[in-house]
């Protein structure tokens, strides 16, 4: 079981509040991932549940029962973090067999339980090995591995992957998405990077400056953002968010539409642009176009075949049907 | 520095320092060496020539020479215990947040600052002097005889003023090692459920290891030479006489430089050998 309730709970540090008073119900074998610009509050989060930082108010439930008073170690949680704090004195079988010697287990049970789960990390012919000796991505494994033997209620990992190169770092993605299919247990994940949010989560939290903004599905967020950040926040490139008359005409403070929602033409369309930076990726070109409608330039998706030179005239349709509107105050208007 | 040019052009430019720290060490040594083997008495007719090993053989067959050899290692030894034991607590106990923080770290290296000269006598005469001392006040105070600390318990008293001396500077380093500890990896243990006294045994003291040895080492090198402290305190009597302290009377209340100069041989190879077991110990520590 690892069902977590947060009740109004809150955080200051001396007279700053970084986490103003917050609700949040994560379900039993959920991943959660809390996402949001750095300094919003989302890793203090982490660790109000973890129990590294204790609430400045309201209560922390697991599993149903009270924790805010609960030593780190009792709550039943593991965590992983950011820079994998593993010991870098003990051997990779230590280090992992560590939270069960704490425990006082039996040094056969000790065995089995490690062996176990350098299997299912593939880190079977690194166990008498230093952290040292390791690559980014074992001791990333490493750190997993200490987590999971320990069969805790749920995992938090604190930015678990910001210390990996782009190309493990998809690898990674996927390894934990697999071992939360397969272990079926509540995963709270913190990351500043919608890409991992999107990819991995069950559901996500979005924080900004201490506050859920919004709580969601990955497509909930990407199709209905409530609110201008977001919307802004999430998907990739960043959607155009624009204000004034054009906004103006459709009933609206600012209207957002994502990159791949507009149409480019030469010869024909609602805003006339000329073509500033592309960004060529080989499926797709990203093309950011100076409209005279607009004071920023916009952001458009367009298939890889497309070629615009700089300068070029170019016209923007947007698709109105996935146009969000919002209000003076960022909330979205349905 | 990689090319041909430039290593040559560095070796010559490093040349004169290398020159002159080479002669500052090997002079005093190759006299030293040079003056063992002879019988050269300064007052009693000077240079009276070369005389063999029989200096070497005298300095041994001394009834000084062991209790020497003896009292230099439980100096050493207890001073680095002491060092390190109280090094490591003082250490955990400044690295926690605390009021007046700043003064409190001036205050402990204090100590570090005071010539070994000066803290003998203040220790000696403001401390352990038996009639005026303030162990002597406090001893009275509680109704108790006075101890005669430096006639009754001269070796304890001795690693007592030398401890004080040394403690800051291993509480400063083991302090800035404690500091250089990743707090996520305590956090980590927490989480795996090791109490406090299992993360200061996991985590706090192996992190510690390496601070440690340097620590040892360091302090080895000049305790191993301690000269002022017992000067001025004991003057080598009741059992304080160590084997820097025995080479000194033996050149200079003695008057014999070349039975003084085998002694200093003694302590160059009693040094190497400290050296050699301690590297033996301590020294994987050090290694990445």
């Amino acid at each position: 079981m690892g069902q977590i309730h947060l009740d109004k709970v809150s955080k200051c540090f001396g007279d700053v509040e970084v986490i103003p008073p917050l609700d949040l119900e994560i379900e039993d074998g959920e991943f959660v991932v809390f996402v949001g610009p750095s300094g919003c509050g989302k890793s203090t989060l982490l660790r109000l549940i973890a129990g590294l930082e204790d609430v400045s108010g309201g209560q922390v439930l697991i599993d149903g029962h009270d924790a805010t008073t609960i030593s780190p170690a009792k709550r039943g949680l593991a965590m992983v973090f950011q820079s994998y704090a593993l010991y870098p004195h003990m051997s990779v079988r230590k280090n992992i067999a560590f939270p069960l010697r704490m425990a006082g287990l039996d040094k056969t049970e000790q065995d089995k339980r490690v062996v176990q789960a350098a299997d299912v990390l593939n880190l079977t012919d690194y166990l008498d090995r230093r952290p040292g000796q390791l690559s980014g991505g074992q001791r990333q494994r490493v750190a997993i591995g200490r987590a999971i033997v320990r069969e805790p209620a749920a995992f938090l990992f604190d930015e678990p992957l910001s210390n990996l190169d782009a190309a493990l770092r998809v690898g990674m993605r996927l390894e934990i998405s697999e071992l939360h299919k397969r272990l079926a247990t509540t995963m709270i994940y913190v990351t500043h990077d919608q890409v991992e949010a999107m990819t991995m989560a069950d559901k996500i939290v979005v924080l900004n400056a201490g506050v859920v903004e919004q709580v969601g599905s990955p497509l909930e967020l990407y199709h209905q953002p409530c609110n201008t950040f977001v919307a802004g926040f999430i998907g990739s490139p960043k959607m155009n968010l624009v204000q004034g008359e054009e906004a103006a005409s459709y009933n609206a403070t600012t209207i957002g539409i994502r990159p791949e929602h507009v149409m480019i033409s030469k010869d024909n369309g609602l805003w006339k642009g000329t073509v500033g930076v592309s960004e060529h990726l080989g499926s797709d070109t990203f093309f950011h176009v100076k409209c005279d409608a607009f004071s920023a330039p916009l952001t458009v998706r367009a298939s890889g075949a497309v070629e615009l030179d700089y300068g070029a005239s170019v016209f923007l349709s947007p698709d109105t049907s996935k146009l969000h509107r919002f209000d003076q105050t960022g909330q979205r208007l349905s | 520095m990689a090319t041909q040019h430039s290593r040559s052009a560095a070796r010559l430019m490093m040349a004169p320092a290398v020159i002159l720290l080479l002669g500052w060490m090997l002079l005093p040594l190759t006299m030293t060496l040079v003056l063992s083997f002879k019988k050269y008495l300064p007052l009693r007719g000077g240079d009276l020539g070369w005389v063999g090993f029989d200096n070497y053989v005298r300095f041994v067959s001394s009834s000084a020479f062991w209790p020497a050899v003896t009292t230099t290692l439980i100096v050493v030894g207890g001073v680095l215990i002491i060092t390190v034991a109280l090094g490591v607590l003082l250490a955990l106990l400044l690295d926690q947040p605390m009021w007046g923080q700043g003064i409190v770290r001036i205050l402990v290296i204090a100590p570090f600052f005071v010539m070994p000269t000066v803290s003998g006598l203040v220790w000696k005469n403001m401390f352990m002097d038996p009639v005026n001392g303030f162990f002597a006040h406090l001893s009275k105070a509680f109704g108790a005889e006075p101890i005669q600390w430096l006639s009754q318990a001269s070796l304890p008293s001795l690693i007592m003023i030398i401890s004080w001396q040394w403690l800051p500077f291993a509480t400063l380093i083991l302090l800035t090692a404690i500091q250089s500890l990743d707090s996520e990896q305590v956090e980590a243990a927490e989480m795996d459920g090791a109490g406090a006294i299992s993360r200061f045994r996991f985590i706090v003291l192996p992190h510690l290891a390496r601070a440690m040895t340097v620590v040892v080492l360091i302090q080895t090198i000049f305790l191993l030479s301690v000269f002022a402290e017992i000067f001025v305190t004991t003057a080598g009597a009741f059992g304080t006489k160590t084997l820097t302290y025995l080479i000194f009377q033996r050149v200079l209340e003695s008057q014999n430089v070349g039975l003084g100069s085998a002694g200093g041989v003694y302590a160059i190879i009693l040094a190497n050998l400290v050296a050699l077991f301690l590297m033996r110990v301590v020294g994987k520590n050090l290694d990445a």
